[in-house]
């Protein structure tokens, strides 16, 4: 079988996401070919062939000539597989090349199971495993779940594309996240609010367990969407990742985004009502309780 | 203009999954249903767009048994001007692919300028569905929306990338985005609104007549992932549990020393 993997790159700068697609077709037992829209000063470490677009002509985020480029190498490769990361550049990219090529698409691969690929769905509560029924198809692999157990090395051998910057979308640069207020990634102690809160009144409650602990208050996505606190407080993908001595998620079932952003912390206080939650994979403790009763009597008696 | 906003009837996440006799989707029994909701935030951002503009025919167009109509109506009483339900009590079988084909085949000739998707469904997560109908109508699309603005027939959006960085995108209409979470604050809908919304047009049609593409994937199987051992696990009285809590907290960390 033969794969091309399309690397992501941002601000100049290779993202990991390499590593774990190169990982990923390893696992596969695929020959492989990689493909990177970016620089030659930030080339992944691959030993195969890399196709390369210089980002600062073909543009860095540019789906329309992205997609091109893929297509004119697919049809010199001939793969049976493209696979990007689901990132917010794959799960933009790899809709269009699907639907180009006439592709079966398969998104957020978490597991390679006799052949087939395993996807979570529901909130990662369930699992299905699925194939494609095309010929060619395009993947996306969750962030983490192809991690390479070591530094991969290599030098590719690079073979230079030409682009030309045209599309139907103008990008305009990136905009950095906003300073943040809280820096969460040094605390050694965390609690975190999830929608399990219920209300944000609640919220009063986890800053009380917080303070009486001796640290700081986080939160999960829902809660900073609904704008209960502000974003400086977001634990996961898009907000920090953290790794304290002590992480207690008070209402968070533990979506994949969470999980990513809070799972190195050494131990996990999980309070959840639900003993089946997602967050019960990572935590070393879950205690099936509602927080509402649980919080206010764990910081009573810490307080003594 | 014309817009179109494609919403997904979805059960509620936190509901207890079960899997269906056919072993390849989750059972519908016994689960409360709800808009999806990157969904609210389409409609909301749909709505708001036609407040600002104001003469704009706003449609909202859900696929799936008869049941999605009680989230289409809230949809209507949040402020779109009619419903187009695509009637299919098989959806759940068809891929995301199958799906867009449905959605595009129906908004081809309607000369929409601008469509709404959500950026993923809560229950089958794949974000392929408004990209697949924007590449089969030929149309622009951004993606993973954040932040929203329209002027002089062009759209500007954020998308949000990893991280907490955003992307300064633009693109001339007809277009189709798709709306991250925390894109805006979906509205609630008034009681005057949702009395208003069951006089509001909801046409059927059959998902046969929109000649849907047949599906690319094949579900083998479903089933809840195999817990990887975990932690312990407590149960019992909130203050027995604080208790053990502490007790444990003491044991095994070193912050409350």
């Amino acid at each position: 079988m033969k794969v091309l993997l399309i690397a992501e790159s941002r601000d100049g700068k290779l993202l990991g996401s390499a590593a774990e697609l190169s990982h990923f077709a390893q696992t596969l037992n695929a020959d492989s070919a990689m493909l990177l829209v970016g620089s030659e000063s930030a080339l992944p470490a691959y030993g195969g062939t890399l196709y390369l677009a210089d980002a600062a002509l073909a543009g860095e985020f540019n789906p329309a000539v992205h997609k091109q480029l893929i297509l004119e190498v697919v049809a010199k490769e001939q793969p049976q597989l493209i696979v990007l990361p689901h990132s917010s550049y794959g799960w933009d990219l790899a809709p269009r090349l699907a639907v180009a090529l006439n592709a079966a698409q398969i998104s957020e691969v978490v597991e390679v199971k006799d052949g087939a690929l395993v996807v979570p769905t529901c909130n990662a509560k369930l699992r299905r495993t699925i194939k494609p029924t095309t010929e060619i198809s395009v993947v996306t692999l969750q962030a983490g779940a192809f991690t390479p157990s070591a530094e991969p090395s290599g030098t590719p051998n690079v073979v230079k594309l030409d682009a030309a910057p045209n599309g139907d979308i103008q990008f305009h640069g990136y905009e950095a996240a906003e300073a943040t207020a809280v820096d969460l990634s040094k605390a050694e102690i965390i609690v975190s609010a999830g929608r399990g809160i219920g209300k944000p009144e609640n919220l009063a409650m986890i800053e009380a367990l917080a303070k009486a602990l001796g640290g700081e208050f986080g939160a999960s996505r829902p809660v900073v969407d609904a704008e209960w606190t502000e974003h400086s407080r977001q634990v996961g993908t898009t907000g920090q990742t953290v790794s304290p001595k002590l992480y207690v998620a008070c209402g968070i079932s533990g979506a994949i985004q969470h999980l990513a952003g809070m799972k190195k912390s050494e131990f996990v206080l999980a309070i959840n009502t639900d003993k089946d939650a997602p967050i019960g994979e990572v935590a070393d403790v879950l205690a099936v309780a509602d927080l509402k009763q649980l919080v206010p009597i764990l910081t009573e008696k810490l307080s003594r | 203009m014309k817009l179109l906003v494609c919403i997904k009837q979805v059960p509620d996440m936190e509901s207890k999954f079960k899997v269906n006799s056919e072993g390849l989707w989750y059972d519908s029994a016994d689960l409360a249903w709800r808009m999806n909701e990157y969904d609210e935030y389409a409609v909301e951002q749909a709505v708001q767009l036609k407040e600002q503009l104001g003469d704009c025919d706003l449609t909202v167009l859900c696929i799936g048994s008869e049941r999605v109509k009680e989230t289409m109506k809230k949809a209507l009483a949040m402020g779109c001007d009619r419903g187009v339900h695509i009637a299919d009590d098989d959806s759940h079988r068809k891929d995301p692919f199958a799906i867009a084909s449905l959605i595009a085949n129906f908004a081809k000739d309607k000369g929409f300028d601008l469509i709404f998707t959500g950026l993923q469904s809560q229950d089958r997560g794949s974000a392929q569905v408004g990209v697949m109908v924007a590449e089969l109508l030929g149309l622009p699309c951004l993606t993973t929306l954040v932040e929203f603005a329209f002027e002089n027939g062009t759209v500007h959006g954020k998308r949000e990338l990893e991280g907490g960085t955003k992307g300064k995108v633009s693109c001339a209409t007809p277009a189709l985005v798709t709306c991250q979470l925390g894109l805006n604050t979906p509205r609630y809908p008034t009681l005057p609104n949702i009395m208003k919304a069951k006089k509001k047009e909801l046409l059927s049609i059959p998902a046969a007549d929109l000649s849907p593409a047949d599906s690319r994937t094949q579900t083998l199987s479903m089933a809840p992932p195999e817990k990887k051992g975990g932690g312990l696990i407590l149960e019992g009285e909130p203050a027995e549990l604080a208790e053990q809590l502490l007790q444990i907290l003491k044991e095994k960390t070193t912050v409350l020393a």
